[in-house]
């Protein structure tokens, strides 16, 4: 782990979390949660330095084909079938900030909607070619971008008939443990998006579409892959200027 | 009329899902060759200083079952008490002791497992010092939004007494929901997402 350039390390606690726009842990409609959600309310607590601070990952990280999640599972000269597409985007704070050197993780299925994991049994056919995970990380602007194949939907065990959208998830570190978190992309127009009983946990019309990636025409590769634009907004921290803080600064 | 304040509005989360293994822990998930390995399995070396300690637990749901497609990660500080982050201004943090650790539930047990040091301690905002304890991050299917936690130490009693977080709960009994059951060097913290013994959850 190392520093990240051309930045003054910041120390200001962050912003609190609006959870009025994040799903309540507690939606029955989504059953799963029922048993998995805590009935106590959670003890609020101003960021100490444990939450304020967090691991960083250095570039040095990345090996060369891991934002290419259409060859870094695939044999040499193979590739993943599918909807060629690239992500891309920016890790910004609340107060519009960049967030450089921000660690981002994904996995999906593949085109037809299956994973690459031993519990999944869907009945849709693996792609010998497609792993389904990548990682990059922000640059000094805060924009990633990766290549993939566009997965497809796929049926699961929640209601008799539920779907899921075609959805990429998106694992985000920013720069304090605070900042944490995972969510999912969705694509624009996708008409599973609003049946889903997951984006439904959600409560708050403009937080959900706050997660459906536009295509993104401008950056369309001419006879080779079309381009979504996924930004991702982490949580703000205070100046340090007016701290009460006794160690530190 | 006032200036608007601008301020973007978070990401909103969703669920990891049960397949959070592909994108997270990917070798330990049978896929194999994309990464060297996986991120966050290896915390220590063996130039890292302080008393090395194991912690071992189980994530369980409102019936008491263990979930074991849950993954969890911790942060703490390294022997000195000092983070590995840039934003760490009071020192540098031991270089051979990385602070963060990731580890899937076992698919059968549903346990978790973490090789580290006992943290040094840490002050808190007002300069008291906090006991040692380890940051705790539980995300699974089921999970919405990740669920924050911390793990104090049973051997710390005197430390634990003095904590500013720990004094701030008001049910008291529910206390012990954060303090790991020693065994030697090994340190045993169960957490408990819903029921009688529920764990204590932080908003951070």
């Amino acid at each position: 782990m190392t520093g990240i350039p051309n930045r003054k390390p910041e120390t200001g606690a962050f912003f609190p979390r609006d959870r009025n726009r994040h799903p309540p842990a507690l939606t029955p409609g989504y059953k799963t949660s029922v048993l998995r959600s805590p009935q106590k309310a959670l003890l609020s607590l101003d960021g100490t330095l444990s939450e304020i601070t967090g691991p960083v990952f250095g570039h040095s990280l990345l090996g060369e084909l891991d934002n290419d999640l259409i060859h870094n599972f695939a044999k040499p000269g193979e590739s993943a079938i599918g909807e060629r597409i690239i992500v891309h985007g920016r890790v910004l704070d609340e107060r519009g900030r960049p967030v450089p050197g921000a660690l981002l993780e994904f996995w999906q299925a593949n085109a037809g909607g299956r994973y690459r994991h031993r519990k999944e049994s869907y009945l849709a056919a693996l792609d010998p070619n497609f792993g389904g995970c990548g990682r990059a990380i922000t640059d000094d602007d805060g924009a990633y971008a990766f290549r993939t194949i566009k997965p497809g939907p796929y049926p699961w065990p929640n209601g008799v008939n539920d779907w899921r959208p075609a959805h990429i998830h998106f694992s985000v570190f920013g720069h304090g443990f605070a900042q944490r978190l995972i969510t999912q992309m969705y694509f624009e127009g996708d008409p599973m998006i609003w049946k889903c009983p997951i984006v439904m946990t959600i409560p708050d019309h403009a937080a959900v579409e706050q997660l459906i990636a536009p295509l993104d025409w401008a950056n369309t590769i001419p006879m080779d892959a079309r381009a979504y634009r996924f930004d991702i907004v982490l949580r703000g921290r205070r100046s340090t200027l007016f701290e009460n803080r006794l160690e530190g600064n | 009329m006032t200036q608007p304040l601008g301020y973007l509005k978070e990401t909103p989360s969703q669920t990891a899902g049960p397949y959070v293994h592909i994108g997270l822990t990917p070798n330990h998930s049978g896929i194999d060759g994309v990464y060297p390995g996986d991120l966050g399995a290896a915390m220590v070396n063996d130039r890292t200083l302080g008393r090395r300690i194991t912690v071992t637990g189980c994530v369980l749901d409102g019936t008491g079952t263990p979930l074991k497609d849950a993954l969890v990660e911790i942060w703490q500080a390294d022997a000195e008490g000092l983070y590995n982050s840039p934003s760490e201004l009071r020192g540098t943090a031991d270089p051979n002791f990385t602070g963060w650790g990731r580890c899937a539930c076992d698919g059968a047990t549903g346990a978790f497992r973490f090789e580290t040091i006992k943290p040094g301690r840490v002050p808190f905002k007002d300069g008291r010092m906090m006991a040692p304890h380890v940051n705790f991050w539980i995300v699974a299917r089921g999970i919405n939004l990740g669920l924050n936690t911390r793990m104090y130490f049973g051997d710390e009693a005197a430390a634990n007494a003095e904590d500013p977080v720990l004094m701030r709960i008001e049910h008291r009994l529910r206390v012990q929901t954060l303090i790991a059951a020693v065994d030697g060097s090994s340190y045993r913290f169960d957490i408990h997402l819903q029921g009688e013994s529920e764990t204590v959850f932080f908003d951070i």
